[in-house]
């Protein structure tokens, strides 16, 4: 039953991921300007410095002289083969660049889930069983505010606080947790916590809301009447149950961080896949922002594909539209 | 209210009247609400503000004073200066006008796409519906700030670049509301008689079906609104958005964070300006979803 599921969800995968792919090879081409002078990083006033001979041997190599849908199965299939063309500064393949930037990337993410976990579940969890007192009004004015904030913002006034004014923590740089994972603790503290509040704060809101709607449930009133103690009927059954329903919450938010991330990188100079995309834009390094734009997307598509799974799995009376 | 001794025709007068005591029904519900109406309150005095900038700015928005750069708050610079020396609050008032007309060209873009697709794909079905929820689909397979960022990265930065970069995100959230609507209308009684009439399909799908879609068009317009907002202040902050020295609330951000440390409190008050605004969207959306939806009135 799940193999089927996972493989029809897999099918319905491919014309997304066609989509992705045409959206991500026309960046290119809609940016104002001639598409060979931007591929080339040429600037439109330095055109005359080029003979028209070496302008039509550069499309010629490019492939722009060939119809639009040739220029896009020729892309896909480098893609498809792992070369994503090279980059227009360092003109190191693209491929490689990014392979380095993607770990600093899921580190980040990662430790980001863990911090909002630490902060949602509990948050939401005194929420529902103290409702209406003040920490119930406390967690769900955090959820508000948190939804609310922007995350720059927030990144900005921990990196006031906490390394400008005290000096705790660095406000940028970053050292893989395989090499040194006390520095890395060090420098992920600042970004993990902003993200890790921007998946907290909808996540608190979503896992109250659940744990009301159980804590309502006859299985629930059972597990009180029988004398349950009632920390078991609060964490084995009501907080596991909203869990399950939590899933699809945390694994789209999870999959929002690594869109999101792109600006929290930058701003704690955190040298992810994110950060990489911001460069190649600010450096007008077309290749590397399609190249960026592709991981990132194609990783959140996949991300949404193994939650749907995994939510089937825990749940598996979910049927697929 | 007056009895009525003979039946009379159903006028265009009752519709209006039917509507208007809905309205009051919806408002009364919202003020109920402390949330909501909290909500109602911030956004209207910021749509005021925005507004009335002129009347409301202590000081010229865009002149630079660089003797007076970086300075706090103080009796005649109230939320301070930045490192221009242009006064803050003058700033963060007119970059009001600057979020609302980004957020409006966003939001209407996304709309005026996104429900004619939503309703034919769920008025006609089949290929035509497949095709135009697989285009969806693939907007959706994008994290939204991500496909703004390629967007303006590929169109450059400016106001028209922004609305299609916000608006592209969000046309997909209309059409599957205005889709699931009508696919839910479309077999009811109500539309059968209609075609019976002889009406063409054109004009019950607008004139009959796509009235019921308001509700949640409305929930959802009052969110993306605050989704458009701190979408416009992420790009200006990144530098993707308006150009300088445009007052907007997220370039204000960008253009301080390099002085951090020599005053901080010109990072603060954009940043809460923003996060209030968007506070204001979203206990509105809420509040209004509340009196569409009372089911889930007590979550």
């Amino acid at each position: 039953m799940l193999a089927r599921y996972i493989a029809q969800r897999t099918w319905q995968l491919i014309p997304v991921l066609i989509l992705v792919s045409i959206a991500v090879f026309l960046i290119v081409r809609i940016i104002p300007g001639d598409p060979v002078l931007v591929m080339l990083g040429i600037d439109p006033e330095e055109r005359v410095r080029i003979s028209e001979e070496q302008y039509q041997a550069l499309q010629h190599q490019l492939g722009f002289d060939r119809p639009i849908y040739v220029q896009y199965f020729n892309w896909l299939t480098n893609i498809v083969q792992g070369d994503l063309g090279l980059s227009l500064r360092s003109r190191r393949p693209i491929f490689e660049v990014i392979l380095e930037r993607y770990p600093a990337t899921i580190y980040l993410a990662v430790t980001a889930l863990l911090t909002g976990l630490a902060i949602a579940i509990p948050a939401g969890v005194i929420a529902a069983i103290r409702q209406n007192t003040s920490a119930d009004y406390a967690a769900m004015g955090f959820a508000l505010w948190g939804i609310a904030m922007p995350n720059f913002w927030l990144a900005l006034m921990l990196i006031v606080l906490f390394s400008l004014k005290l000096g705790w923590l660095p406000s940028i740089g970053y050292a893989s947790p395989l090499d040194d994972p006390f520095r890395f603790l060090q420098h992920t503290c600042l970004p993990a916590i902003v993200m890790g509040t921007d998946l907290a704060a909808p996540l608190t809101r979503y896992i109250r809301a659940e744990m009301l709607e159980q804590l309502k449930q006859d299985y629930v009133r059972t597990a009180w009447a029988k004398g349950m103690p009632s920390r078991m009927v609060i964490v084995k059954h009501a907080l596991k149950n909203s869990l399950i329903a939590a899933v699809t919450v945390v694994g789209l938010q999870t999959a929002r961080l690594l869109g999101g991330s792109t600006i929290i990188e930058t701003v704690f100079s955190w040298p992810g896949v994110g950060k990489l995309l911001i460069e190649g834009i600010y450096s007008r390094d077309y290749p590397i922002v399609q190249g960026s734009v592709l991981i990132i997307a194609v990783t959140y598509v996949f991300i949404n594909l193994f939650v749907d799974i995994v939510y089937k799995w825990l749940d598996p009376r979910i049927k697929l539209e | 209210m007056k009895q009525e001794t003979l039946p009379r025709p159903w006028t265009a007068a009752d519709t209006a009247n039917t509507y208007f005591s809905r309205f009051l029904g919806a408002c009364q519900v919202i003020a109920r609400n402390r949330l909501a109406l909290l909500g109602v309150v911030i956004v209207g005095t910021w749509l005021l503000t925005a507004l009335l900038a002129p009347y409301i700015a202590t000081h010229d928005a865009y002149e630079i004073n660089i003797a007076n750069r970086l300075k706090g708050p103080s009796a005649d610079h109230w939320l301070g200066t930045d490192s221009l020396g242009r006064d803050t609050f003058s700033r963060l008032v007119f970059g009001a006008r600057t979020a609302f007309q980004v957020a409006i060209g966003a939001v209407f873009l996304g709309a005026v796409f996104g429900i004619p697709i939503g309703a034919i794909a769920g008025f006609t079905g089949r290929w035509v519906d497949a095709i135009l929820m697989r285009f969806m689909d693939a907007i959706i397979a994008f994290p939204g700030r991500l496909l703004a960022i390629a967007l303006v990265a590929s169109l450059g930065g400016g106001l028209f670049s922004l609305y299609i970069a916000l608006g592209v995100n969000s046309i997909p959230s209309y059409a599957r509301i205005v889709r699931g609507v009508v696919l839910s209308q479309k077999e009811k009684e109500y539309v059968e008689a209609a075609r019976m009439t002889g009406e063409s399909g054109l004009t019950i799908l607008f004139f009959q079906v796509l009235p019921n879609c308001l509700s949640p068009l409305l929930v959802r317009l009052s969110l993306d609104f605050g989704h458009a907002i701190l979408a416009e202040s992420s790009l200006s902050f990144l530098g993707l958005g308006l150009p300088p020295p445009t007052a907007s609330w997220g370039l204000m951000l960008k253009e301080v964070t390099p002085f951090l440390q020599l005053q901080p409190m010109a990072a603060f008050f954009p940043g809460l300006t923003i996060s209030l605004i968007i506070l204001g969207f979203n206990l509105l959306g809420d509040g209004l979803r509340d009196v569409f939806d009372p089911r889930q009135y007590q979550r």
